[in-house]
């Protein structure tokens, strides 16, 4: 009955899973940054089972590598330390898990329970061709029918360089900088 | 031979992972980190639907959710860091100048 895909899926779901709780349970950022590293990896092995080789190679650069090397970075850098928790904090911790755990089991029972998809298993459809998640294919689509948001998107890129290089660099002139600096 | 409802079960368990870190965590990088969890998530259940109903456009859109991604977590690094600068904290319940 278990097919060796279902063993992959369970295998990368646990370690998503695990890494996603551990990020929780942590209390120094670093280690959350690493679990959610863990996390990164393990969906990009999920990406791999159902077809998708470009997505799971870009999530492995682009996340796992980029943004989450710019994440350990900012940590570093402001030496972030063990958080301390308030009384709003522990308000948040009692109301937040129960709700948000009986709104996941609903889901995910609403999901089981009405979805029907139980006959349509992923991967195994017969009119499913050998270069379906082929990087060529996406290109093609990427760069014909969604060349505007491709080019939007770009943009995006370019003012969001601009506006962390202004938000970043400390203005010599203002006065906050000037008693940030004197704090130093 | 993984049923549909499997993986969106699974992105359901990271995304709600997601909101619970967003909710009870009190550093600014971890509760950024959670929306990046979150985020991810939403990543697998497009990618599901993708492979389910053999469109294309879906891993298109996972495409533009990694950029957007990108650009918010570089926007939302600098803006840490510039309220590290102001404020000499982390913790979000010390950043409440717009609290009445």
């Amino acid at each position: 009955m278990l097919s060796v895909h279902l063993i992959l899926f369970l295998a990368f779901g646990a370690v998503a899973v695990a890494g996603a709780v551990n990020l929780l349970a942590q209390t120094h950022p670093i280690n959350s940054a690493l679990s959610l590293i863990a996390v990164m990896a393990a969906l990009a092995g999920e990406y791999l089972l159902l077809g998708a080789e470009f997505v799971a190679a870009v999530q492995v650069i682009v996340y796992a590598g980029a943004v989450m090397v710019l994440f350990v970075f900012v940590i570093m850098l402001l030496n972030a330390g063990v958080e301390e928790h308030t009384k709003g904090s522990r308000v948040a911790l009692l109301i937040g898990i129960p709700g948000t755990l009986i709104g996941s089991i609903l889901v995910a029972w609403a999901f089981l329970q009405h979805s029907g998809t139980e006959a349509v298993a992923v991967g195994v459809m017969p009119g499913r061709t050998s270069g379906w998640g082929d990087p060529a294919v996406i290109g093609q689509l990427l760069f014909h029918e969604f060349l505007l948001p491709f080019e939007v998107t770009s943009i995006l890129i370019l003012i969001a360089i601009m506006g962390a290089v202004v938000l970043a660099s400390r203005p010599p002139t203002s006065p906050v900088a000037r008693s940030a600096r004197g704090v130093d | 031979m993984v049923p549909l409802s499997y993986y969106l079960v699974l992105s359901g368990i990271l995304f709600a992972c997601g909101v619970i870190g967003f909710l009870i965590k009190r550093n600014i990088i971890t509760i950024f980190m959670s929306i990046e969890l979150m985020l991810n998530g939403v990543n697998l259940s497009f990618v599901a639907f993708a492979a389910h109903w053999h469109a294309l456009a879906g891993q298109v859109f996972v495409f533009f959710v990694m950029v957007v991604a990108a650009a918010e977590a570089a926007v939302g690094l600098a803006i840490i860091i510039a309220v590290y600068r102001t404020r000499e904290t982390l913790n979000v319940d010390q950043v409440n100048l717009l609290k009445l």
